[in-house]
């Protein structure tokens, strides 16, 4: 089996489930969203505050935060290495990239959820 | 293996057949949505800091370029469920073969259609 370093998972086996789990969770949470909205014409502050307010609701919304987090590097990888073959460099400052903005994202999105 | 077998991997001499036309829409707007969870967080944390900001937020979306945008990540979002979704039904199994295959590449494309049109309906 073929495994590499920078894999999210230990090797390709682990990656595929766990961007398959995060999609499904992803998929999830973006439905519920999207029907809360409609369902909520006229939304106020308080109806939206007093959602993500909730705790079911914090667990669920960083359970996506880190689900966003996993499968978007596990498909920047695959982008990365479908594309930037020629130069391992290059590759590695493009994952690297990719890193900065998911842990950029990952921090900011707890401290949004946290304080409310 | 005979590596001096002829191949062709220029992907502007070549036909994309419909399920690669699909694939790559798949991959694209994926790495759209990468950038786009950035305008996601903003939102998120401008809807929920305070009523006034709440309210401000409600203003700057309303704006057309903030519209044009919002349908733009709803697009591409609304595209990466149904592809998403055709991927994870032929994990099971489901329209593998090549002509299965086509007809849930021509599903999702059309799926995709509708879901931007119907984004769309609800920005604007």
């Amino acid at each position: 089996m073929v495994s590499s370093v920078t894999n999210f998972g230990r090797n390709g086996l682990y990656d595929w489930v766990i961007q398959r789990l995060s999609a499904v969770i992803l998929a999830v949470y973006t439905l519920f969203l999207v029907g809360f909205v409609i369902a909520t014409p006229d939304m106020t502050y308080a109806q939206w505050h007093g959602l993500f307010s909730q705790t079911w609701m914090k667990v669920f919304s960083i359970a996506s935060l880190i689900s966003i987090c996993a499968h978007a590097w596990v498909g920047m990888w695959t982008i990365s290495t479908d594309y930037l073959t020629k130069s391992a460099v290059l590759r590695f400052a493009f994952q690297l990239v990719c890193a900065v903005f998911l842990f950029t994202y990952l921090v900011w999105g707890i401290d949004i959820l946290w304080g409310v | 293996m005979n590596s001096n077998r002829p191949k062709n991997l220029d992907l502007t001499t070549i036909e994309l057949p419909l399920p690669a036309k699909a694939s790559i829409l798949h991959r694209i707007s994926g790495f759209a949505l990468f950038f786009a969870v950035a305008f996601m967080l903003y939102a998120l944390g401008t809807s929920l800091e305070s009523e006034q900001s709440f309210a401000e937020l409600k203003d700057v979306l309303n704006s057309g370029l903030a519209k044009f945008i919002t349908w733009g990540i709803l697009s591409a979002l609304g595209y990466h469920v149904v592809a998403g979704v055709k991927h994870l039904l032929m994990d099971m199994g489901i329209g593998e073969t090549k002509e299965t295959g086509r007809v849930g590449a021509m599903i999702t494309l059309i799926a995709g259609v509708v879901v931007i049109v119907l984004a769309g309906v609800w920005v604007w």
